[in-house]
């Protein structure tokens, strides 16, 4: 059968110390070499057996550079997933198993790294006298950061659905209270209280300054073997049973044209997405959604059929979200609100520990454990992972 | 004549491929320009070289009148530009144009805080930057009473 399930297995996972925007001491490239050599160390996998490399959004750490200063024997994989912002984070990791699985290579690490006092912050608008292309269409309106660029695609969804405003709060909740059990994340320590969100400054309605993920230097990578490679490292099996790549019919196009545009984009991916793993919503015991916005959260549960769009309000508390007790655990690391924003790949590791059996936020006897990546870009991405058990 | 937004944002261009460009000089020239296949008649935004229903390469550009109605819309808080830090809020609305079905970005005039509602009737308000070098023209939106 035709199928990723089952066919490849991460070994292990690893990432940087998380900082604050512009305060990592590193180089971004020196961010992504530590966290390939923790991925390596967590796996028992020694660096020079690292024979491909598989990112996203454009990453700048050349994968030809990597296998040069890792002392890679060879390089037989180096991957790009098109796309920017965390769209592909679940992707790189398909991209990966798919190499795997075919052959065309036997260890390969997924990784992003990101270094925002070397290159320059995400959340501000661009600096020129003159601008082109589709931003052209936008940004002398105002419209140029993300959360303006996604703000809108939330206020359609939410008026369509009569969603209030609580259901994104219990969203951003959940996030900072798991971080609060989670020693690498940025906001362990300072814990969020409805009355501090309520009190939060509007970034673009309906986001507060808290609905909006961080901004972060460091570095993630998770290091991928064939399944049937998996017990010889020391991590508990983790097996990718699913993974889907894509976005709605004409979702690119330019000037918010997309015909159905208050969407994640998810709505094609998810039957892929269960189909492939051969299970349901309620099969997820764990499960990690991308919030570059907690409206992409809202917006992604719906289309991957966690809740219908008119439920929303009763659906969105935040107790269901909390590990361990919570019905669907959400965001169990703190996610990109509140552990830090590596374009979602820290989902993924989280995803995964979940699986190990190491979160810090550990849902008692996780099996399946499923990752949104990218709300709202195109392309998106989504993955479902297993224990052994699930085989 | 006054400007919605503070100057110092970065001033649109044809793209250099020359895609958009009708749609800009169309501005200057108080006109909405839209491209449109000439064989199929599909209205399409954003442009493209060729037709997304068809595929005919027969795409240009046909003037449309400026009304429509308030597909989604943003009150937008933080600065993300230095030429919007003393702005302070101010409305941006996606715009379904009558007649053709595809939406265009653009400001509310008016008060920033005024309650707006998806599906009012808007009508277009061309707003020229004739000062600016290079000079453009940007279209804005007005709620037809």
């Amino acid at each position: 059968m035709n199928t990723l399930r089952g066919r490849a297995a991460v070994v292990g996972v690893g990432e940087t110390t998380y900082y604050k925007r512009g305060q990592s001491p590193d180089p971004e490239f020196r961010l992504a070499l530590d966290a390939i050599l923790a991925a390596c160390a967590d796996a028992g996998v020694r660096p020079e057996d690292v024979d491909g490399f598989a990112s996203y959004s454009n990453d700048r750490s050349d994968p030809s550079r990597l296998a040069a200063a890792l002392g890679c024997r060879e390089l037989r994989f180096a991957n790009m997933q098109w796309g920017g912002g965390g769209g592909g984070g679940s992707g790189a990791l398909a991209n990966a198993a798919a190499a795997i699985a075919a052959g065309l290579a036997e260890c390969v690490v997924v990784f992003r790294a990101l270094a925002q006092g070397q290159y320059g912050r995400f959340g501000q608008g661009p600096r020129r006298n003159t601008i082109s292309g589709e931003f052209a269409h936008t940004v002398p309106y105002g419209l140029m950061s993300p959360a303006q660029m996604f703000a809108m695609k939330v206020v359609r969804f939410m008026h369509e659905h009569g969603v209030q405003q609580a259901a994104l709060r219990s969203i951003a909740l959940a996030c900072y209270h798991h971080a609060q059990n989670n020693p690498r994340a940025v906001m362990y320590g300072r814990p969020l209280t409805a009355d501090a969100y309520d009190a939060s400054r509007w970034i673009v309605e309906p986001f507060h300054l808290y609905d909006c993920c961080l901004e972060n230097d460091g570095a993630a990578a998770m290091v991928l073997v064939r399944a049937e490679r998996a017990q010889a490292f020391d991590n508990p099996g983790c097996y990718l049973l699913s993974a889907a790549i894509g976005s709605q019919h004409r979702a690119g196009a330019w000037v918010h044209n997309t015909p159905d545009y208050a969407s994640s984009s998810f709505k094609t991916l998810a039957p892929r997405l269960f189909a492939m793993a051969g299970v349901v919503p309620s099969d997820i015991d764990v499960l990690q959604s991308y919030e570059n916005f907690t409206g992409g959260v809202l917006m992604s549960l719906v289309e991957h059929g966690f809740c219908e769009a008119a439920d929303c309000n009763e659906f969105f508390v935040e107790e269901r979200f909390l590990a361990p007790a919570g019905d669907l655990p959400l965001n169990t690391s703190g996610g990109n609100l509140a552990e830090c924003y590596m374009h979602g790949l820290g989902l993924n590791i989280e995803a995964v520990r979940q699986i190990y059996g190491t979160s810090t936020n550990q849902v008692p006897g996780a099996e399946v454990s499923m990752v949104i990546s990218g709300p709202m870009v195109t392309p998106v991405s989504n993955c479902i992972f297993g224990s052994e058990a699930t085989l | 004549m006054s400007v919605y937004l503070n100057e110092g944002l970065p001033i649109p261009q044809a793209s250099p491929d020359g895609l958009d460009a009708p749609f800009w000089s169309g501005l200057a020239e108080h006109r909405l320009l839209l491209q449109r296949c000439a064989d199929c008649r599909q209205w399409q935004w954003g442009p493209e070289w060729i037709c997304h229903r068809c595929h005919s390469d027969a795409v240009s550009f046909e003037e449309i009148e400026p009304r429509g109605t308030i597909y989604s819309y943003e009150r937008v808080w933080h600065p993300v530009h230095p030429a919007l830090e003393k702005q302070g809020p101010y409305l941006v609305v996606l715009v379904e144009i009558d007649g053709a079905g595809v939406r265009i970005v653009g400001n509310l005039l008016g008060p920033p805080e005024q309650l707006v509602q998806i599906g009012a009737p808007v009508v277009g308000v061309f707003e020229h930057h004739k000062d600016a070098n290079p000079p453009y023209s940007l279209l804005q939106w007005e709620i037809v009473r």
